[in-house]
């Protein structure tokens, strides 16, 4: 049942709402190709993607897909094939936030770009690829999902076509991605050989009944997890592929950074959110496979936390330094599904999902930072930013926000989901006492985080300019953007209550 | 509403001053911080708690309202002061006030900012001291690293990043182990406890309700948090040997960053360790009783023989406050009514004191431009007001009777030496009374050297008398401590009001 009567379907309109405005923005080029009008461009973009978190936000306060309240549920659609629930708008509405922040700094930054529309639209695209992917719920729509994100990803790292750099970040990452793609492709395969299902809940019933040949095919079904695995490895940016990031977070123009690694790593996350929870009980699994899947996040969430925290420590260049820093996050986001065979398993996934939220805001805004370096021309590496904030102190403020946050000191929103993960991982951890490994490491990890963060803040405060700059310029669109995350990143540490109210209630939904 | 009034006029003071012209930013800053230095003095005079804000004391100033729900546990804004948490409040406000006037002086690069974070580290200390929330408490304690990394590390002086980083790095690696060992306790609770209220916590924790965890029992577990916390805060305070921050911190910071740091700030973790140490492990107190007592000698007289050796004035300073931090451990693990007192006492009187020693060496650098004992002679006969002030400073130091530290120190004494829970408590006490000695060996043996004598300065600056606004603030600090001393019970009746709840009676 949904709210006002509305046909199914029309529940995936914050999906359906990106996909129009690509289609409107196709319309636009073809109108007027070669348009530079970047304010009607930037403004469909802006309008499509905020009107898409609107909605999302709507339905989550009316209930959409909310169990547990009389008449309202999970909604299917297409037999199945699309599930929307607390989940998918939960990430839905992460996905329409780092789209629109991203879409209004591309104003300024893309202002002598040739492919402006081409631009928008492939960026409004591969958000509805998202957006889709947090209401799949087949293999089949995971993977068609999957797709219409990443190819127009490859295409906007490389957009910027006269720079080397640009363009050899969008080949690595497109053949790292072509990789991952028939990896995971490959894994469907094997459980769908095993089960004889892609539809995630009945891939999960059959495990479950442990009839026919599953309970036979335990090896098969195992590796095709592993496959399965390591295609989400590759969208979270997370080991063993993670190594594409760094490079292809560097080439790329800041904005398209700041989008693959917040909203692609959270459409990452909720797919495996998914299809972990939903397709593979964990005890009949276990039961099958005779290995539980989450002893491989658990250490997937080690290695890559530790990995891309030590690397990020020992980075000159900043845009280098944030994507080992989006990597280590990536570990602590992992946890969430290492936990879950413990009592209070779906708290640490929701604080997780919080996590991933928080992380919309802060990284995003870390990134268009960057991206605002690059539109005033100042270089690439820690020293190059020494003592910006005498000459642009709003800007170097929201940055320190969003490093402090990224570090997970109050008063900013990053303590909390931080601190939140850390206090449910010790509450599982009682359950499972293995769990406090995870913590263990989390905690030196987050200690050490500290270093690399503290650093570029000393950098933009403490540090005396290398040169003698005039008053830098202040670009709207990329100003407006990052204020607003550091505001959000500031305003959610008090409001934070709705956000956990979500999360854990999306949680406890597709957990139990 | 009150606290939260403080709360936000500091804040929006600090957002005012941030984005104010450098020019003005001192004296508007002032004037801001006159509000909630007058507010939190009313709060003094209309204060009509009594007990523990802990054990079922009752409140002054209490709210509370419903933050967030996590699992079975609630996490609400809960404010409210005790007799033991209202004195610090005022301390900070005052010194807060004080190191904004003897900020004028010394800075004179991007005020606006600086005074702006002085203000933001207010606003988070009068939360630390009056937060009854663990989660609520968390994000104050944790604010305040924020804004004394910045100061230390823009004003700061030659090694400043270096001091910066590693204060920063120091307390909050501390800080992640302490946080994670007080919430394997909130587990360890089970289900006697639905929120992280302080008070629901200590309430069942004294009343036997910590389950095992984690495979451990009720009291190894109780054991291994209490050891945890007690390394967590160990640092703050700082006690031997995780002082090392204290010094590098100290010296670099710039004077008024100083004062609220060795007035203030080193409170922070001798107060958490007396609310959440001694306030709800009260069996483990008496089981490492021993140890601690131990550390705190320890540190009494290897912080004084540090400061012994220096020739550095800000650096004598620093390191006698890890020597009368030690004092107060003293004092807290005696567990009775003086002990614990005392130490509550001295946290308020060292606070005034070392805020006065900070600041009078800050008006000296900023005459002669250098701290070094063996630059300087005679000082008195170009300074003599601020001078005075300095000897006055150091008497109260020294423990000169009818001044504030002769009677923390007195009574922490007083109080330990009939230790019933400590065993050996003469002994300790004996030891720890050998500190003064040291502590009048350096202070008098650096003053004899800088202040007396036939006037020399090796460094080519002009030394005149010491600015008024400098003066009045130190001769402020000095006439609270001779308040206090001739007037303890002022605050030390509501101390012990809100500490025999946590002893039982006693001494």
């Amino acid at each position: 049942m949904a709210v006002l009567e509305l046909p199914d379907w029309m529940a995936l309109a914050p999906a359906l709402i990106l996909a129009g405005t690509a289609l409107v923005l196709f319309l636009i080029d073809s109108i007027e190709p070669h348009s530079t009008n970047r304010t009607l461009l930037s403004g469909t973009a802006v309008a499509g993607s905020l009107s898409s978190l609107a909605v999302a936000v709507w339905f989550t306060v009316a209930g959409v897909g909310a169990t547990g309240i009389e008449n309202y549920g999970v909604i299917d659609i297409m037999d199945g094939q699309f599930v929307v629930d607390q989940l998918a708008l939960y990430f839905m509405i992460i996905i329409a936030v780092v789209t629109a922040l991203v879409t209004v700094a591309s104003y300024d930054y893309l202002q002598d770009h040739t492919y402006q529309a081409e631009y928008y639209s492939l960026v409004v695209l591969a958000a509805t690829g998202m957006s889709m992917m947090a209401a799949s719920n087949s293999l089949v729509t995971i993977f068609i999902a999957l797709e219409l994100t990443s190819l127009p990803s490859y295409a906007l790292v490389a957009i910027l076509k006269d720079n080397r750099g640009s363009v050899e970040a969008g080949l690595k990452y497109f053949l790292i991605g072509a990789l991952s793609s028939a990896i995971f492709v490959y894994g469907v395969s094997l459980v769908y050989g095993a089960t004889g299902s892609l539809q995630l809940t009945r891939i999960a019933a059959v495990l479950e009944s442990g009839d026919g040949a599953v309970a036979e095919m335990g090896g098969l079904l195992g590796l095709g997890i592993l496959m399965l695995i390591g295609g989400i490895a590759f969208k979270t940016a997370s080991v063993p592929f993670h190594f594409w990031a760094p490079e292809a977070y560097e080439g790329a123009p800041a904005p398209i950074s700041a989008f693959l690694s917040s909203a692609s790593k959270a459409a990452g996350f909720v797919l495996a959110f998914r299809v972990f929870t939903t397709a593979f009980p964990l005890e009949a699994t276990t039961g099958i496979i005779g290995i539980d899947w989450t002893l491989a996040f658990a250490i997937l969430a080690i290695v890559t936390m530790t990995l891309g925290n030590f690397a990020a420590a020992t980075q000159e260049n900043v845009k280098r330094m944030l994507a080992y820093s989006s990597i280590g996050h990536a570990g602590y986001v992992l946890i969430g599904l290492a936990a879950l065979s413990a009592d209070g398993g779906d708290l640490v996934m929701g604080a997780a999902m919080m996590h991933l939220l928080v992380y919309g805001f802060m990284n995003t805004g870390a990134f268009l930072f960057v991206g605002l370096a690059e539109y005033w021309g100042v270089g690439r590496t820690f020293e190059d930013y020494n003592g910006l904030a005498e000459r642009a102190p709003f800007a170097c403020g929201a940055m320190a926000v969003f490093m402090f946050s990224l570090a997970g000191v109050p008063p900013f929103s990053g303590f909390w989901s931080k601190y939140l993960l850390y206090t449910e991982l010790i509450n599982a951890a009682a359950d499972n006492t293995a769990l406090l490994v995870l913590a263990a490491a989390l905690v030196i990890n987050s200690a050490l985080s500290l270093y690399y963060y503290s650093r570029l803040v000393k950098a933009l405060w403490i540090e005396e300019p290398l040169l003698d700059r005039d008053r830098l310029a202040q670009p709207t669109g990329l100003y407006a953007a990052i204020i607003a995350a550091a505001v959000m990143t500031i305003v959610l540490l008090p409001a934070f209550g709705p956000v956990a109210d979500a999360a854990l209630e999306a949680a406890a939904a597709v957990v139990a | 509403m009150m606290i939260e009034a403080l709360i936000a006029v500091a804040l929006i003071g600090a957002l005012v001053t941030f984005v104010a012209p450098n020019r003005i930013a001192g004296k508007l800053a002032f004037v801001i911080s006159l509000v909630p230095a007058a507010l939190s003095l009313w709060l003094f005079a209309a204060f009509d708690g009594s007990g523990n804000a802990l054990l079922d004391g009752e409140l002054a100033f209490e709210s509370q309202a419903a933050w967030l729900e996590i699992g079975d546990h609630s996490i609400s804004w809960f404010v409210g002061l005790d007799g033991i948490s209202l004195p610090l409040v005022v301390l900070t406000t005052i010194l807060c006030t004080l190191a904004i006037v003897s900020s004028w002086t010394p800075i004179d690069d991007r005020e606006s900012q600086f005074y702006g974070l002085i203000l933001f580290i207010e606003a988070n200390l009068i939360g630390v001291f009056s937060a009854l929330d663990f989660f609520l408490w968390f994000v104050f304690w944790e604010a305040v690293l924020i804004p004394m990394y910045l100061l230390i590390g823009i004003w700061g002086g030659p090694r400043r990043k270096y001091a910066a980083i590693k204060f920063f790095v120091y307390t909050n690696v501390a800080s992640l182990v302490m946080f994670g060992s007080f919430i394997a306790l909130v587990f360890g609770l089970g289900d006697s406890v639905t929120s992280f209220a302080l008070p629901e916590i200590a309430t069942a924790m004294r009343n036997g309700g910590l389950d095992g965890l984690f495979g451990l029992g009720g009291p190894a577990l109780a054991s291994v948090v209490f050891i945890g916390m007690f390394l967590g805060f160990a640092v703050k305070v700082p006690i031997v040997p995780f002082h090392t921050w204290l010094p590098d911190a100290h010296v670099e910071a710039p004077t008024p960053a100083s004062v609220l740091l060795a007035g203030v700030l080193l409170k922070m973790g001798t107060y958490a360790l007396l609310r959440f140490n001694f306030t709800m492990f009260p069996e483990q107190v008496e089981a490492y009783a021993i140890p601690i007592a131990a550390i705190a000698v320890i540190s009494v007289i290897y912080g004084a023989m540090l400061a012994l050796a220096q020739t550095d004035l800000k650096r004598i300073v620093a390191y006698s406050s890890v020597s009368s931090m030690g004092y107060v451990i003293l004092g807290l693990v005696a567990y009775t009514t003086f002990g614990v007192g005392g130490a509550t006492f001295q946290m308020v009187s060292h606070g005034l004191i070392s805020g006065l020693m900070f600041m009078a060496v800050g008006v000296i650098y900023n005459a002669t431009h250098t701290r070094m004992v063996t630059d300087m002679s005679g000082m008195a006969d170009r300074m003599p007001i601020a001078v005075g002030i300095l000897i006055a400073g150091a008497f109260g130091y020294m423990g000169l009777p009818l001044m504030s530290g002769f009677y923390g120190e007195f009574t922490i004494f007083f109080g330990t030496f009939g230790s019933e829970l400590l065993d050996y408590s003469p002994l300790f006490t004996s030891l720890a009374m050998f500190g003064i000695v040291i502590v009048a060996g350096y202070l008098l043996f650096a003053l004899q050297r800088t202040v007396f004598g036939p006037y020399r300065l090796e460094t080519d600056y002009e030394v005149s008398r010491a600015p008024v606004h400098d003066i009045a603030s130190m001769g402020v600090l000095l006439g609270l401590i001779i308040l206090l001393g001739v007037a303890p019970a002022l605050i030390f009746d509501m101390i012990t009001d809100a500490i025999e709840p946590i002893i039982g009676g006693g001494l």
